[in-house]
Order: structure tokens, then C-alpha cells, then sequence
């Protein structure tokens, strides 16, 4: 296989900051001290007078962009995702969310790949907090190019949208200017002996999965799910139905991630379908180079090949 | 201000003060003690400092006010009808299944509430990033908001306040209610916030004590207020909690109830005295 271009998402999602923000004059961008980290550094390049420093204060900082909301301006939040859906998650709960003011949480330094950092940084649960927030769009890119267009999707979606990005730089797969709904799954690979259903940088693991699957006399369906909330669940249950069985693969904890919305929708539908999570197993991370940590941490094809085989 | 325009004030801080007590006995519960403690500082905003239009209540350009101590909806409530955003009449339903009258302010709910608040702290943080959205949009409007003092507990106000200044927010007023009270008792004790004004200037405010039921210190501060540039003003205004009915004034257990029926009679019958007295000026 040729040599593909690795792209981080947080790169992804500066690029389309700069672009929007050429495009449209109400595009805000609120930060908390971490410009050069979240990619936002690009937009306070270019619109300086659009890009509000808030220092280390992530819970003023989300209930200001709710403020400003509501003022008719679109504030792209911006900080760690530990920090955006952690620390300040009863100000997104609470002033983005119950009143549904239209403020755009730009989270990068999503899960494990953070790396060095270690654990106190590697935030495995905010899929889990962003998904209980009643009308929370959650959103999880699987490369630069749908980043982007992700981006574009949650400024022009009118609401609350949670945008969750990474830090290490991974293949980009998506052909440029590539179409995006929120709420819609992208069906990347064919087949019905399963269908493994990934977000974020599990999904192209989830296609080096399929093929090495393939070899072994194994069809597997692959779904990118980008949309976390709303899931499409139309796509996961034909998936239930024409497979028969269904392995999920996140960069999050199993609890409360999109493997357990999947295990919900199936659970109730009806439809006899087994399904496998992979994810980080109730366990915190720790210090390491990414893609070590992301191995020992079962975020690999190889596991993804061994959960389809042992289902 | 004339005294005539003193005593219209003054009728219409009482019946904010009916307001309050006819809502919290209708639900049976409310936070009767802090609403009408600062009944003065609604009415005086709603009917002297603001820019709003109860026909067109999200007006661009409006004025917006933000309760960061949303649990004295009550007082807000009653501010509202009587400007005319709704019918009197909807503050007997306060606090119940069909009402747009919510527990805390919903901004989508209710005509005339500019920020959905009740958790404290936040609200605060709301109206900062109001006032820099509308110096960036390059609006003339204010933002005003108004916080408990046992709400200053809360460290999201102070990363409100930094932000406030750095901005230099001329264009925001932080109203704190210096009533000394909160659910656990005097705030001296629970957790002593200090010296708020000096507190205040210390995090880059221009900021004055005063008063709080009074309308002529109400007026010089808000005055001082829009005269002050490039920094935001505080207004520390030391007021009594539950004001106006006997068995309320400073009275911890008023913080979070409403009346009961004899109870109701009682503070309804002074206020009504109240205002027959003002009246009859």
C-alpha cells in the first residue's frame, strides 16, 4: 500500500476556522490558552479581532461564548477535551445546552493519542458527557479532510455542536471536498459477516481491519460513524440486520461512547445481533508515545481483527 | 429624580414585592427573601436604567440583564409583568407544570429573560461575554447582571470579573446583593467573602457601595456607571433580605420558601399598607 499523507484532525479543523472565518463575519473564536495546541492560532493569525483570549478559565470561557451566542455572533469554543466537556461541562450543561444557544466546542487532545501527556490529559469521557446533554450535536472526524468538513456542518448547523479532534497526525483518506451530514454514517467498505462501526481514528484501523479480514475469508461492512448524537441509527440497524453481528471501535472509554449507543439501538430494535466494543476498558491512560499507548491500549486493527473473529 | 418620580418608583417596588409573595405562595415554595430584598435594583432597571420595549422583548439592540442569582427569578418575574413583557396574572402559575415561569429564568420561555441562569456563577460569565460580543458587533447597548453575595463564593465569578476588566467591558455592570445571608447562614460565617468593593477594584473595576433600596443611591451609581470608560463598574449594594414583609426582613429561613396561607395574609396586608401609605403621598 502507497505511502498515504497523516494529517492530525486539530489540523483539520484550523484549516476550516481560517476558511469559515473568510466566509463569514459572524465566526468567532474563544480560547483558553491553548491557540497553538488547538489549531485556533491559525485563525488569530489571520483575524485577530475575531479571536478571544480567556486564559486558563475554560468554565468562564463557555458560558462567555454561550453570551456572546445569544448576541447573534457563532463562538467556536476551543480547548482540550478534557477541559472543554470536563471542567466545564455544568457551563456547557447549563448555558450552551439547556438554553440551546448556538456556541461550537472545538475539543482537540481527544482520548489516548494525546501521548506524553499522560493521563490527566487523555479525556475518554467526553463522548459519555457530551451525549447525555438533551439536543447536544457530538461530532468525532476520522481524518483532516472530514474534520473540515465537520467543522463546516457545525457552523451551519443552528445549535449546540461538540467537535472532538486529536492530536496526532493520522492518515487522511477522504478525497477533498467531500460531502457531510450530520447524522449520517459513511458506509466505506461492503460486506455482511459483519460490520464494524468506528469513529474518529479508529476508523481507518477499522478499514486496515476489513481488509486483513478479507484475506481471511471475512466480509466486513466498515461504517464511519462521525456523528456520535444523533446516531444514525437507520445504518446501524441494517447493519444489525444484514450482519448479524457488530464490533465498535472508538478512541473512548466503553462506557457511555458510541459503543454503547450502538449496544442501546440494537438491544432495543429487536433484531437478534451481537455486538463487541472496543474501546478503552474502564481504565485511565498513561504517559507513552501515541501509537504505542494506542496499541497497548487495544486501539489497533489487530484488535479489532481479533474482537470480529471472536464474536 | 423628583419625588413624584421617587414615589411612582416606589409603588412599583411594592408591587414587585406583591409579585413575589403572590407567586412563591401560589407555588408553595420560591425564594422569597432574596427577590424581594432587591426589588428596588429590578425596578429601578426595568423602569429607569434600560433600554427595552415589552412589544419587541429580543430587540437587537436592546439592553440585556442577566440574574446570575437566578433563584430571585420571583423579583425579576414581577419586574417583567409590570413593564408589561406578560400578563400579570402569569405569576400565579410561577413554579408549575404549564408555565413559562420556570423555577430558574429560561431565556426561550420567558419574554423579556435575556439569559437561561440558575446555576450560580455562570450567568455572570454570560453577560461578560454579552458585553464583548456587543462592543464587538459594535453595539451601544449595556449589560447589567446582577449577583448574591454567597454567589461570589463561586470561583467562576472572579475568572468573570478578570475577563471583564481585560476586555475593559465599559459598557457591563455587576450588581452584587450584599444581603449577608445565604442557605447556611450569615455568609460572615459560611465563608466570608471580605471586603467586595476593594475586592472588586483589585480585579480592575471602578466600583462603588451603596445603598440597594434606595433609589436616589440606585441612580448616582448607575449614573457613575455609564460615565466610567475602558473598565466595568461594580456596584455593591448592601440591601435586606425579604424587605417589606416583617417576618422575612433578615431572616435566613426566608431564603428558599414560599408562605403559607395565614403567612400569605400577613405580608400581603403590609404590603398593601405599604402602598396604600405610598399612594396617599
Amino acid at each position: 500500500m502507497a505511502e498515504v499523507k497523516k494529517m492530525a484532525t486539530r489540523d483539520g479543523y484550523g484549516a476550516a476556522l481560517v476558511k469559515l472565518g473568510e466566509e463569514h463575519e459572524d465566526l468567532v473564536v474563544f480560547e483558553a490558552d491553548l491557540a497553538a495546541a488547538t489549531k485556533t492560532a491559525v485563525f488569530r493569525k489571520r483575524f485577530p479581532d475575531r479571536h478571544f483570549e480567556c486564559g486558563i478559565a475554560e468554565g468562564n470561557m463557555m458560558a462567555a461564548a454561550a453570551g456572546a451566542a445569544s448576541m447573534g455572533l457563532v463562538p467556536f469554543a476551543s480547548s482540550f477535551a478534557m477541559f472543554a466537556a470536563g471542567r466545564a461541562f455544568e457551563q456547557v450543561r447549563n448555558s450552551i445546552g439547556y438554553p440551546r444557544l448556538n456556541v461550537k466546542i472545538g475539543a482537540t487532545h481527544g482520548g489516548i493519542s494525546v501521548g506524553e501527556d499522560g493521563a490527566s490529559h487523555q479525556c475518554c469521557e467526553d463522548f459519555a458527557l457530551m451525549r447525555s446533554i438533551p439536543g447536544m450535536v457530538v461530532l468525532c472526524p476520522s481524518d483532516a479532510v472530514e474534520a473540515e468538513a465537520a467543522t463546516r456542518a457545525a457552523y451551519e448547523y443552528e445549535g449546540p455542536v461538540y467537535l472532538r479532534f486529536g492530536r496526532l497526525a493520522i492518515p487522511v483518506f477522504h478525497e477533498e471536498g467531500m460531502s457531510f451530514e450530520i447524522g449520517k454514517g459513511e458506509v466505506l467498505a461492503d460486506g455482511d459477516d459483519v460490520a464494524i462501526i468506528a469513529t474518529g481514528l479508529m476508523v481507518y484501523e477499522a478499514m486496515q481491519a476489513a481488509e486483513a479480514l478479507r484475506d481471511m475469508g471475512i466480509n466486513a461492512r466498515v461504517i464511519n460513524m462521525c456523528t456520535v448524537k444523533p446516531l444514525d441509527t437507520e445504518l446501524v440497524l441494517k447493519a444489525a440486520r444484514e450482519c448479524g453481528k457488530i464490533v465498535t471501535a472508538e478512541e473512548h472509554s466503553i462506557i457511555g461512547g458510541l459503543g454503547e449507543a450502538v449496544c442501546a439501538v440494537v438491544a432495543e430494535s429487536g433484531i437478534p445481533c451481537r455486538v463487541k466494543r472496543v474501546g478503552v476498558n474502564d481504565v485511565f491512560g498513561r504517559s507513552g508515545p501515541a501509537v504505542q499507548l494506542l496499541k497497548e491500549f487495544g486501539l489497533s486493527t489487530e484488535n479489532i481483527v481479533n474482537t470480529v473473529r471472536a464474536i | 429624580m423628583t419625588q413624584a418620580e421617587k414615589k411612582d418608583l416606589a409603588i412599583k417596588a411594592t408591587k414587585v414585592r406583591m409579585a413575589v409573595i403572590e407567586g412563591t405562595h401560589s407555588a408553595k415554595c420560591g425564594h422569597p427573601g432574596g427577590s424581594l430584598g432587591a426589588a428596588e435594583l429590578f425596578t429601578y432597571l426595568y423602569f429607569r436604567e434600560m433600554n427595552v420595549d415589552p412589544a419587541d422583548p429580543k430587540a437587537p439592540d436592546r439592553d440585556r440583564f442577566v440574574l446570575s442569582k437566578g433563584h430571585t427569578a420571583p423579583g425579576l418575574y414581577g419586574a417583567l409583568a409590570l413593564r408589561g413583557f406578560f400578563p400579570w396574572e402569569d405569576i400565579m402559575t410561577l413554579r408549575q407544570i404549564g408555565s413559562h415561569l420556570q423555577g430558574h429564568p429560561n431565556m426561550n420561555m420567558t419574554p423579556g429573560v435575556d439569559m437561561s441562569t440558575g446555576s450560580l456563577g455562570q450567568g455572570v460569565s454570560a453577560a461578560a461575554g454579552m458585553a464583548l460580543a456587543a462592543k464587538h458587533m459594535g453595539k451601544t447597548c449595556r449589560v447589567y447582571t446582577l449577583l448574591g453575595d454567597g454567589e461570589i463564593e463561586e470561583g467562576e465569578v472572579w475568572e468573570a470579573f478578570m475577563f471583564a476588566a481585560h476586555y475593559k467591558l465599559d459598557n457591563f455592570v455587576v450588581i452584587v446583593d450584599k444581603n449577608g445571608l445565604q442557605i447556611d447562614g450569615p455568609t460572615a460565617e459560611v465563608m466570608d467573602s471580605g471586603d467586595v468593593v476593594e475586592k472588586m477594584r483589585a480585579f480592575g473595576f471602578e466600583a462603588v457601595e451603596i445603598d440597594g433600596n434606595d433609589f436616589d443611591e440606585l441612580e448616582r451609581a448607575f449614573k457613575q456607571a455609564r460615565e466610567t470608560k475602558d473598565r466595568p463598574f461594580g456596584i455593591v449594594m448592601r440591601t435586606v433580605k425579604g424587605l417589606g414583609v416583617s417576618y422575612m426582613e433578615n431572616a435566613v429561613e426566608w431564603h428558599g420558601k414560599g408562605p403559607n396561607d395565614a403567612e400569605y395574609e400577613i405580608a400581603m396586608s403590609e404590603l398593601n399598607g405599604k402602598l396604600a401609605e405610598l399612594e396617599a403621598m
